[in-house]
C-alpha cells in the first residue's frame, strides 16, 4: 500500500462519478476499505447524484412544450435569418460602392442614381418577410397607374411567368433626386427579385444591357429614353439574364 | 417543414440533407437541455424553458459553426450557457421557496409527504445557495455525466477550475444537506 500513488480528492470524486480507468479504480476501491472516512464521502456524493437525478429526471419524461420549437417558427425564424442576411448583403452593397465612389466619372450617374440605390432596395424589401411590397399583385391595376402618376410617365409590370416568377407586389421609392419605382417577383421556392425603374437625366439615351455585381447581389441595367431599369436578384449572371431577357422587350418594345 | 423555407443563404442546396441530421441530433438532446435548464433556474419553469428555447434558436442561426465531427450535446451546453451567463438577470431564478408546480411533490396517501419529497425538497433549496458558476459545474457533472475535460470545455474554464468548483460545490451541498436532516426548520426564504 505505501508504494502506491497518494490518492487525491479529484481522484475521489472521479471515483465516485465512475470517471477512472480500471487500474486507478481498484486502487481506489483498495484504499476506500482502509479508509472510511473516504468511503463515506464516496456514499455521500453518490447519494447526492442520485437525489439530484430523482429531482430533475422527471422533466426527460415531459412532453416538451408548445413553447419549445425545433427548428424555431417558421415566421420567426424567417424574420430574424431574413434581417441578418439582408445587414450582410447591405454591407457588401455599400463597401462595393464605397470602392467605386472615387471614379467620379458621368458614366458613374448610372451607378449612384440608378444601380446602387437598385441594389439597396432589392437587398432592403426582398428580405422583408412582412411587408415586402406596398401594393399587392392583387391590385396590379391600381399600382401601376399609381406609380406611373408618381414617376409621371407610363409604366407597367412586366409578367416574369416565363422565367418561373410572378408579381409579388410594387412600392414607392425615394431616389437620389427623384421618385423611383421597384417591382417585386418570387419564384415557388419563394427567392426574389426586383425591378427598379426611375426617370433620370441620363447621358445616354440608349443602352445595351450592363452587369454589375458585388457579394450576392447582381443587377441588369439599361436605359431607354428617360427611363433606367436595374433587375436585381441574388442569382448568378446568366439566370438574371435570362429574366432580363424576358422583361426588356416588355418595357421597351 | 418545406425546404423552401431555407432559402436567402442559410440552406445552400447542398446542405439540406445535412440539415435534416442536423435537425434531429439537435431535436434529440431538448430533454436534456430542459432537465438542465430546469435545475440551472429553479423554480420557474417557464423561464428555464425560454432559455432552452433561446438556445435552440441560436443553434438554429449557428448550425454552420457546429464541426459535423464534434459532440452535439457538448455544443449545445456550450450555447446554453453562454446565453445564460451573458444574461444571468433575465434567467435568474424565480421565487427562492419550494415553488409549488414542483414535480417532485410525492404525497403520501395520508396526505404527508414522504422523506424522500423532503429531501429533495432540502436539495432544491440547497442548489439554490451555489454560485452559478459551482451550480453549473455540479450539474454537468453529477446529472448530465459530463467527463471533467468536457465541462471545461463547455465552460470554457480550466480543468483545476472544474475541479475545485465542483468539489466546493458538492461539499457545499452536503453540509447544508446534513443540517437539514438536523432538528427540521422549514426555511422558507
Amino acid at each position: 500500500m505505501n508504494t502506491e500513488k497518494p490518492i487525491s480528492e479529484n481522484e475521489l470524486h472521479a471515483y465516485a462519478d465512475n470517471l477512472l480507468d480500471p487500474a486507478r479504480r481498484s486502487e481506489v476501491e483498495h484504499y476506500l476499505e482502509h479508509h472510511p472516512e473516504a468511503a463515506a464521502m464516496i456514499r455521500h456524493l453518490q447519494q447526492l447524484d442520485q437525489s439530484l437525478h430523482n429531482l430533475f429526471d422527471p422533466v426527460l419524461a415531459e412532453p416538451i412544450p408548445a413553447s419549445i420549437q425545433f427548428p424555431p417558427i417558421r415566421r420567426h425564424y424567417g424574420r430574424r435569418a431574413a434581417a441578418a442576411m439582408a445587414w450582410v448583403a447591405l454591407g457588401a452593397v455599400l463597401g462595393w460602392s464605397l470602392n467605386h465612389r472615387d471614379a467620379a466619372e458621368p458614366a458613374n450617374m448610372l451607378e449612384t442614381q440608378l444601380v446602387k440605390p437598385a441594389a439597396f432596395a432589392h437587398v432592403i424589401y426582398s428580405a422583408e418577410v412582412l411587408h415586402p411590397v406596398e401594393v399587392k399583385a392583387d391590385q396590379e391595376q391600381h399600382l401601376v397607374q399609381w406609380l406611373s402618376k408618381r414617376l409621371s410617365t407610363p409604366i407597367n409590370a412586366p409578367n416574369l411567368a416565363e422565367g418561373g416568377y410572378r408579381l409579388v407586389g410594387g412600392r414607392l421609392l425615394p431616389s437620389t433626386d427623384r421618385m423611383a419605382a421597384q417591382f417585386m417577383y418570387e419564384d415557388s421556392s419563394g427567392r426574389r427579385v426586383t425591378l427598379y425603374l426611375r426617370r433620370g437625366a441620363w447621358d445616354n439615351k440608349l443602352t445595351a444591357f450592363r452587369y454589375s455585381r458585388d457579394a450576392n447581389v447582381g443587377v441588369f441595367y439599361w436605359i431607354d429614353g428617360e427611363l433606367g431599369y436595374a433587375l436585381s436578384g441574388e442569382l448568378d449572371k446568366a439566370e438574371l439574364l435570362k429574366l432580363a431577357v424576358i422583361v426588356h422587350p416588355q418595357l421597351n418594345p | 417543414m418545406g425546404r423552401s423555407d431555407h432559402r436567402r443563404g442559410l440552406a445552400p442546396r447542398q446542405g439540406v440533407n445535412q440539415l435534416h441530421h442536423l435537425e434531429q441530433l439537435i431535436v434529440e438532446q431538448i430533454p436534456r437541455l430542459r432537465r438542465y435548464a430546469r435545475a440551472l433556474i429553479r423554480g420557474d419553469h417557464s423561464r428555464a424553458d425560454d432559455l432552452v428555447q433561446d438556445c435552440l434558436e441560436r443553434a438554429w442561426t449557428r448550425w454552420h459553426l457546429w464541426r459535423r465531427d464534434s459532440d452535439m450535446r457538448a455544443w449545445l451546453f456550450t450555447i446554453m450557457h453562454n446565453l445564460y451567463v451573458n444574461d444571468l438577470r433575465r434567467y435568474r431564478d424565480g421565487p427562492s421557496f419550494v415553488s409549488l408546480d414542483s414535480e417532485h411533490d410525492n404525497i403520501a396517501l395520508d396526505g404527508t409527504r414522504t422523506e424522500e419529497s423532503l429531501v429533495l425538497d432540502d436539495l432544491h433549496a440547497a442548489i439554490g445557495t451555489l454560485s452559478p458558476e459551482q451550480r453549473e459545474v455540479v450539474l454537468l457533472v453529477s446529472l448530465e455525466g459530463m467527463r471533467y475535460e468536457q465541462v471545461a470545455e463547455v465552460l470554457a474554464i480550466p480543468l483545476g477550475t472544474v475541479m475545485s468548483r465542483l468539489s466546493r460545490g458538492r461539499q457545499q451541498l452536503r453540509t447544508l444537506l446534513s443540517e437539514a436532516r438536523g432538528p427540521r426548520m422549514r426555511r422558507v426564504k
